[in-house]
Order: structure tokens, then C-alpha cells, then sequence
């Protein structure tokens, strides 16, 4: 079976001739190009794909000009963008606004640099995958708030302000949730938590754990109902409403690797990375394959929620971070370390367990904070009209 | 239906101060411009009209003086009341703002100053409307003709 | 520690996303909430008052479509009522029935727009607004057969309307009556039930029955004030006294109220449709006494019906010529905008931009 190794061992045999350190470096320089130019060519993709999907949600046709179903769109638009006029505002911080849309690839990007993709299949295998993970992806926040503060505009500085409260915010409820797979994989290595999950994956075992990292995740690449920075209707385009032309394109690029690489994320963390589904076992499907259908159900289902949920203001989004994502993640952490402890091989009473006070979490929380609970008043005709007089 | 007020009756329950600042004529209340603001606190305030609703004001440039005309409507009683007063003169002409009585009329009076030139003295934010500051004179005068 | 912290002023506007047109609010903020705000006009003003004096009565239909451009019929009833009050002129009773199909209609489209503004102003991606534009969009076929335009229609005439009705568009406002209960179903389905836009617009903006009535609101933002008062029944024109429908009120007078007034009213809007259809009888649909150019007798009139948006007032005043000597147009999209700063100081900036969408205006008519 092709992996990621095996190229990289072909790639150390052609090379044999150069010297030890040299060779190691080139072949992991042309894995690493391979594997960015394969995202972002999967995020133009996407890019197409979102646009489509969206549109059948809203009875519309989609892009459908360029190519077969118009899947040429991405390059028709990349062009456009990239003969467009650069343009950067007399009064804008130069270095910093150039800085910003860089920095916010390259993290998205080397979010990918740990990231099991199939068997044997990732750049690298560091023993704190997960911690690198969580602290690159807040390196985000860094990025929206030059590129807003550095516009010397309203708007882009309100969302720069919303966008620091708010990432920082859902960081914290974020990490504690993946606190219960740590624990139970006893590793934090990426790997070592996707073979944890050989026979049961964590969706299943900690389900209280796998939504709040969902909602937190959402959260993270603000997208609706989060997704107060840019909030087109309200702040314009948030920290990119000064950007144009080919830097612009460069934050959608990244906006759109987002869902991508969430999903990726939340396969590995939750759904058992490359490992094939128990029941499909017999079928011979390469792990890279399970990976990728994986990430794309949840990738369609983050869609579905963009396509139909309005946008949450910004009060209620930050109290949701602390009054409900918080104390749930909390929970989820408490409840596994004492299964642990008390029984630690009987899954099935775990997975009950869990199962029933997930239920029982959601619909107290909806029962408390859900304005479902407020009836709507009978409406009584003020006095002061009358229309039959 | 709504029905509009015999215009007698009207001026007989007005307070006998205000009594002979009001006239009928063609079928319209014409009030002194000076007492209108009491006349319409009256009017919305006695039990006898209940005028509660300011529809409209507008204003018409008759040349040798200009009309302002407030349409009241009672939403309790479902009666209306046509209200006129006239201004005499080009320039500097004011009349009391009705704020105080019906918040409906902020933007409207506004509106007749920007337009139609006339002050409403008493209005908290008496500026241009519709057109920039600056502009000169009031477009709907008929301070335009051939 | 002390932090230092100013105020500061942003301009919403003329160009945003979601003010509706080019109308320009000054909002000063403290951090997220709203401090002051000032609406600025004026961006769209045409004069239409002052062109109405240069043109004959007829011609001035064509002025009035512009006013409040999604919803001209309307505009054209009020106008040509208000000329019919000032010449006394009748109006056959079928060109009635037919005006008050077309202006119901007419604020189904208007409230479809409002409400899938209203959610794309929450920020739900266009999805409720497609959904809404759909069904706008056969009403705006329905109103092409009728006279050949979908928005600036020009459909009314003094005395009457333009031309009878084909064939054609009873066959498919019949089909449209069919499918509509339904689309408004699935759009409340969408909308009505959903956690997020309760928790968006529930209790935000409220207006006291008081207040909106001092503030001379109209239309839905006086209904959803629990105020009932509809000038359909209030004061009926055209043959409304004729047809049974309800006047929704809401409840406290938030943005939701005033959602949901929109939803019902579409609701009756269809009962008062269905009902015409039954009672409408063949006849002449114009006054043939009516000359091409009107000279009305001096005198003045104030016509107002119940628009979408609220009130729409014509006064006009006639010297006796061709053209009346002057026009005064009420617009209710101009005059609900007086609370919008009581509707939103000490709030969020996302509660602003829905309580400007749930008041619905439209720019053509706040400016004329």
C-alpha cells in the first residue's frame, strides 16, 4: 500500500548519492510542496463546491459557466484576483497589511504538518502533535488582528476586536474538550490518538466532547452562526474589507481551507482518522480513502449549517463560549477521568453513560438558555385604537 | 369609517382662551399661527378629541402666504381633524413645532424646513433634511416660476 | 488600572450591505454598544414632490412607482384615489376589485422582501431571502401579464385601471393562491421555530403602544405594537368593507412581533384575495368619462390606504389646472424611521442592523 513513508523512502533512495542531511531535507521539502500545492489546489476546489452546494440550499444554479458543471470557476475567479489592482490604503500600516494574509496561510497550512492522513501517512510524527495543533491555530487570532488594526479602518478594527474576543474565547472550551481523548489514548501525538481509536471512536465514547469541539471548532474559522468577525451585513467584511486583488484572494483561500482542515481535524480526533468503520471492515478501501470521505460528510454538514443558521450576536456568542461550551467541556473532562478510574475496560457501561448525560446536558441547556422555554404572549389590543368607533 | 369632527363643535370645546384664535372658513379649521402648539396640546389632550395620531403636516406656498396643514386622526374615537395656519410673508417665517406633543412630527417639520422654508421654533435638531447644507433656498417654494 | 477608552463615531452607510439603499446612519460606539445614532437622508431625494407639479395627473402615476419601488401598486392606488377624491370621480366596481387584488398582492411581495431582508440582515447567507425572492418573483410575473412591467408598473389610472384583466391571469393567480399557503409554511419552518433568530430578535427593539402611536408609526410597526389599527378597516376604500379578514396584532413589539405580523398579514392577504376572486363580476373596468388630461377642481384632498409599509398619504392641492399645485406624498418608510434611535440606543451593533431591517424602508420613499 502507498503511503507517505513509502514515497519518502523513494525519494531517499533516487537522492542516495547526495549527503545524509541534504537528502532528508530535499525529500522533505518536495513532500511538503506536494502536500501544500495539493491544498490549495483542494481549496480552490472547495471553494467550487461550497458555491455549488450553497446555491442548490438557496434554488439557485451555482457558478456552471466555466468547465463541466462549472468546476473551472476557481481558476476564472483566481485570475480575475490576481490581475486586479493591489491596492493598500495611503493610511494603512504597509508591512503589516502585507504580513497579515501570509501569516494566516501558513498557519492553516502547517496545521497539516502533523495531520495523519492515512496509514503511515503524515509529514511528521512529534510526540505533541495535539499541543501544536491548538497553538498554531491561535495563531489566527495574531493574524485577523493585524490585518484589521494594520487597515486603519472602523470596520476592520471592530472586527479585529471582535475577532481576538471571540478566538481566544472559544480556545479555551476548545482544548479542555480534547482534554477526555487525551486521557483516554494517553497520548497527544496525532497517531497515537487515531490508533487509540481502532476500536471505537471517540464520537461514540465521548459525545459531549465531540459536539462542544464541533461548535468550538466552528467557532474558531468564524463561520455562521459564528461568524461575527466578518458578518458581511454588519461590519461590511470585518478585517478584510481593506484587502484587494491577490492578498484578498489569499485570506479566502485560507477561509475556505478552514472547513477543510477542520474536518480533517475533527476525523482524526473523533471519527477515527483512516481507520474504516467496524461494520465495513472487509471492504478494500485504502485508509486515505476513509479519511477523505470522512472529512467530507463533515465538511457538508458544516455547509448545512452556513446555508440555514442566521448569525448570533456578539453578547450571546461570548456568553455561549462561557455558560455553556465551558462548563460542558468541563463535564466531559470530569466524567472520563472517573470512568477511568472505576471502569476503565467496560466500554459498553462508558458509552451508556455518556451517552445518557450528553442527552440529558443538551436538553437541560435548552431547557435553561433556549428562548423555546419563553411562550409567546397573547397579543391584547392596546387601548388607545379602536378601529370600529 | 372614519369621520371628521363638525368643525363647530370643535372650536365650541376648545377653552374659551383659544376660543378666538381659531376661525372656520371653506370648510377648514385655520388656527393662529402663534397658538398652534397650545391648540394642538389641547386637542390631544382633552377628553373630548383624543387626537392622538399626527398623520401629516405639509406645508403649501399659496405666494402671498404659506400654509401649513396638520391632519390629525383620533385612533380611540376614529375621527379625523384637518388643522390650517397661515403665514404671512417671504422670509423668516416660523411657526411653534409640535414636538412635544407628537414625536411623529420630528422628521416631518424637518422636512417642511428644508423644502418649503419654514422655521418650527422649538424643534430640537431644526437642520436640513433632504438636502445638503448649503443649499440655496427651499426647492418647493414657488419662488420658480417662469 | 485604568484603561483609557473614547467613543467612536462610524458611518453606516450610504454604501453598506445593509442599508437597504444608500441610507447613511452616523452611530457612535462605545466598544460594541451603541451610544448614539443619527440617520442622515436625503441620498436618493428626486424632488418627485416638485415634479409632480410640472406634469399632468395621469403622468404623475409614473412618478409614483418610483417611490416605494417594490411595491408600486400600492403607490398607484394611493395616488389615483386621492386624484378620484379630489374630481369625485367613480370608479367601476370591477376596476375596485381588481385594484384590491393587485395592491394585496402587491404587499405579499413587499412583506416577502421585508422578511428575507430582515433575515439576511441576521446574517443567515441569502438562504430565507432566495427562498422569499421566488415567490416574489411570480407575483412579478403575475403583474407582467397585467401591463408588460414587474416593478415600475403604472398599472392605475384615475377612474379606473389601465386595461381588463387576460384570461391568462386568472389561470395562474389561481395556481399561485394554490402553492402560496404552503411556501409561507416552509418559510416560517425555516424562520419562526429557529433558536437563533428567537434569540436575535425576541425582546430587542421593543416599542410601547404609546410610544409608537405619539411617533405617528404605521402599518406593521404600529400592529406589532399591539396597536390594532388598519386603515382597511379604520377607514375602508376601494371595496374592503365588503371582505372578512383579521388584523393581526403582536404581542410586545419587538423585531419579532414585527416579523411575524408580516408572516400573517401575507396569510390574509391570500383570504382577501380568494375572497375577490369569488365576488369579482364581469364589467367595464375603466370610467369612460375621464378625460387623458384631468383638470381638477380647486380644491385640496387627502387620501391615505394602508401601503406595506404603513400609511401612504397624497395630499394634493389644485389650483383648478392641469397639474395639481401641490403634492404632498406621506411616506411611511419616512416616517417610521422617527424611533430608530429609541428602538436602539444602549444596544449591539447587530441589534441595529435588525431593527433598521424590521422597519422595512425603502430608500425611494424615505428620499422621494
Amino acid at each position: 500500500m502507498i503511503s507517505f513513508n513509502t514515497l519518502n523512502l523513494f525519494l531517499v533512495d533516487l537522492l542516495s548519492f547526495l549527503p545524509d542531511k541534504l537528502v532528508f531535507t530535499i525529500s522533505g521539502l518536495i513532500m511538503s510542496v506536494a502536500i501544500c500545492t495539493f491544498l490549495i489546489g483542494l481549496g480552490s476546489v472547495y471553494t467550487w463546491f461550497e458555491r455549488r452546494v450553497i446555491a442548490r440550499f438557496q434554488n439557485r444554479s451555482g457558478p456552471n459557466r466555466w468547465g463541466p458543471f462549472g468546476i473551472l470557476q476557481p481558476i476564472a475567479d483566481a485570475v480575475k484576483l490576481l490581475i486586479k489592482e493591489d491596492i493598500i490604503p495611503a493610511t494603512a500600516d504597509k508591512m503589516v497589511f502585507i504580513a497579515a494574509p501570509i501569516i494566516f496561510l501558513c498557519t492553516t497550512l502547517l496545521v497539516y504538518a502533523f495531520l495523519p492522513l492515512g496509514i503511515d501517512s503524515q509529514l511528521g510524527n512529534i510526540n505533541v502533535a495535539l499541543l501544536f495543533v491548538l497553538g498554531i491555530t491561535s495563531v489566527n487570532a495574531l493574524s485577523v488582528f493585524m490585518a484589521g488594526w494594520a487597515s486603519r479602518n472602523k470596520y476592520a478594527t471592530l472586527g479585529a476586536i471582535r475577532a481576538v474576543a471571540m478566538l481566544i474565547s472559544y480556545e479555551v472550551p476548545m482544548a479542555i474538550s480534547l482534554m477526555g481523548i487525551v486521557m483516554v489514548s494517553q497520548s497527544l501525538s496525532l497517531v497515537g490518538i487515531v490508533n487509540a481509536q481502532s476500536n471505537i471512536p471517540f464520537i461514540i465514547l465521548q459525545p459531549l466532547g465531540a459536539i462542544t469541539f464541533m461548535i468550538a471548532a466552528i467557532a474558531e474559522m468564524s463561520r455562521a452562526p459564528f461568524d461575527m468577525i466578518e458578518s458581511e451585513s454588519e461590519l461590511i467584511g470585518g478585517y478584510i474589507t481593506e484587502y484587494a486583488g491577490m492578498k484578498f484572494a489569499v485570506f479566502q483561500l485560507s477561509e475556505f481551507l478552514a472547513p477543510i482542515f477542520t474536518a480533517s481535524l475533527f476525523t482524526v480526533l473523533f471519527l477515527g482518522g483512516s481507520n474504516p468503520l467496524k461494520f465495513l471492515e472487509f471492504l478494500p478501501i485504502p485508509g486515505i480513502l476513509w479519511f477523505a470521505s470522512k472529512s467530507f460528510v463533515i465538511t457538508a454538514i458544516l455547509l448545512w449549517f452556513r446555508s440555514t443558521w442566521p448569525r448570533l450576536r456578539i453578547d450571546q456568542i461570548m456568553g455561549f463560549a462561557w455558560k455553556v461550551l465551558m462548563p460542558a467541556a468541563i463535564l466531559n473532562t470530569l466524567l472520563v477521568g472517573l470512568e477511568l478510574v472505576f471502569i476503565r475496560d467496560n466500554y459498553i457501561l462508558q458509552i451508556i453513560i455518556n451517552m445518557l448525560i450528553f442527552v440529558v446536558f443538551i436538553y437541560l441547556i435548552a431547557n435553561i438558555l433556549g428562548q423555546k422555554r419563553l411562550k409567546l404572549k397573547e397579543p391584547v389590543p392596546s387601548e388607545l385604537a379602536n378601529m370600529d368607533a | 369609517m372614519t369621520k371628521s369632527l363638525n368643525l363647530n363643535t370643535v372650536v365650541q370645546n376648545l377653552p374659551d382662551t383659544l376660543k378666538q384664535e381659531v376661525n372656520t372658513e371653506n370648510g377648514s379649521l385655520y388656527v393662529n399661527s402663534k397658538y398652534i402648539f397650545e391648540i394642538c396640546r389641547e386637542l390631544k389632550n382633552n377628553n373630548k378629541f383624543q387626537f392622538n395620531y399626527l398623520k401629516s403636516i405639509s406645508a403649501v406656498d399659496y405666494v402671498e402666504f404659506f400654509e401649513v396643514v396638520y391632519h390629525l386622526d383620533s385612533l380611540i374615537t376614529n375621527t379625523s381633524l384637518v388643522l390650517k395656519s397661515k403665514l404671512y410673508g417671504r422670509d423668516g417665517n416660523s411657526i411653534n413645532s409640535v414636538i412635544s406633543v407628537w414625536k411623529g412630527a420630528d422628521l416631518q417639520e424637518r422636512e417642511i424646513w428644508d423644502l418649503m422654508g419654514i422655521f418650527f421654533e422649538g424643534h430640537p435638531n431644526m437642520k436640513r433634511i433632504l438636502l445638503w447644507e448649503g443649499f440655496k433656498g427651499h426647492p418647493l417654494r414657488k419662488d420658480f416660476l417662469k | 488600572m485604568s484603561l483609557n477608552s473614547e467613543l467612536v463615531t462610524i458611518n453606516f452607510g450610504p454604501q453598506h450591505p445593509s442599508m437597504h439603499g444608500v441610507f447613511r446612519l452616523r452611530v457612535t460606539l462605545d466598544g460594541e454598544t451603541i451610544v448614539d445614532l443619527e440617520p442622515v437622508f436625503g441620498y436618493l431625494h428626486r424632488g418627485t414632490e416638485k415634479l409632480a407639479e410640472e406634469r399632468t395627473y395621469v403622468q404623475i402615476v409614473t412618478l409614483t412607482d418610483r417611490l416605494d419601488y417594490v411595491a408600486s401598486m400600492s403607490n398607484n392606488l394611493a395616488y389615483v384615489s386621492a386624484v378620484e377624491k379630489l374630481c369625485n370621480i367613480e370608479v367601476p366596481k370591477r376596476a375596485s376589485y381588481i385594484r384590491v387584488i393587485v395592491a394585496e398582492l402587491q404587499r405579499i411581495a413587499s412583506h416577502l422582501m421585508a422578511t428575507g431582508f430582515l433575515l439576511n440582515d441576521l446574517g443567515a447567507f441569502g438562504t430565507p431571502l432566495m427562498y422569499c425572492f421566488r415567490e416574489r418573483e411570480k407575483i412579478l410575473d403575475l403583474f407582467e401579464i397585467l401591463c408588460g412591467a414587474r416593478i415600475t408598473l403604472s398599472y392605475m389610472r384615475p377612474g379606473g385601471i389601465f386595461q381588463d384583466t387576460p384570461q391568462e391571469f386568472w389561470d395562474d393567480l389561481e395556481l399561485f393562491l394554490e402553492s402560496m399557503p404552503n411556501q409561507i409554511d416552509e418559510l416560517e419552518s425555516l424562520i419562526t421555530g429557529n433558536e437563533i433568530v428567537l434569540s436575535r430578535t425576541r425582546d430587542v427593539g421593543i416599542l410601547t403602544p404609546e410610544q409608537v402611536i405619539d411617533a405617528s408609526l404605521s402599518g406593521p410597526m404600529l400592529r406589532a405594537s399591539s396597536v390594532k389599527w388598519d386603515l382597511r378597516k379604520a377607514n375602508p376604500y376601494e371595496i374592503y368593507d365588503e371582505i372578512d379578514f383579521d388584523v393581526p396584532i403582536g404581542a410586545t413589539g419587538d423585531t419579532f412581533d414585527r416579523y411575524l405580523i408580516r408572516i400573517k398579514e401575507m396569510r390574509e392577504s391570500l383570504k382577501i384575495i380568494t375572497q375577490c376572486i369569488n365576488l369579482i363580476k364581469p364589467g367595464p373596468v375603466r370610467n369612460e368619462d375621464v378625460p387623458l388630461i384631468i383638470r381638477a377642481p380647486e380644491g385640496e384632498a387627502y387620501v391615505g390606504i394602508e401601503g406595506p409599509k404603513g400609511e401612504l398619504g397624497f395630499y394634493l392641492v389644485s389650483d383648478g389646472g392641469i397639474s395639481p399645485y401641490r403634492c404632498k406624498i406621506r411616506a411611511p418608510s419616512f416616517i417610521n424611521l422617527t424611533l430608530l434611535k429609541e428602538m436602539t440606543a444602549g444596544g449591539k451593533i447587530g441589534d441595529l442592523i435588525v431593527n433598521f431591517g424590521s422597519i422595512d424602508i425603502v430608500l425611494g420613499e424615505v428620499d422621494r
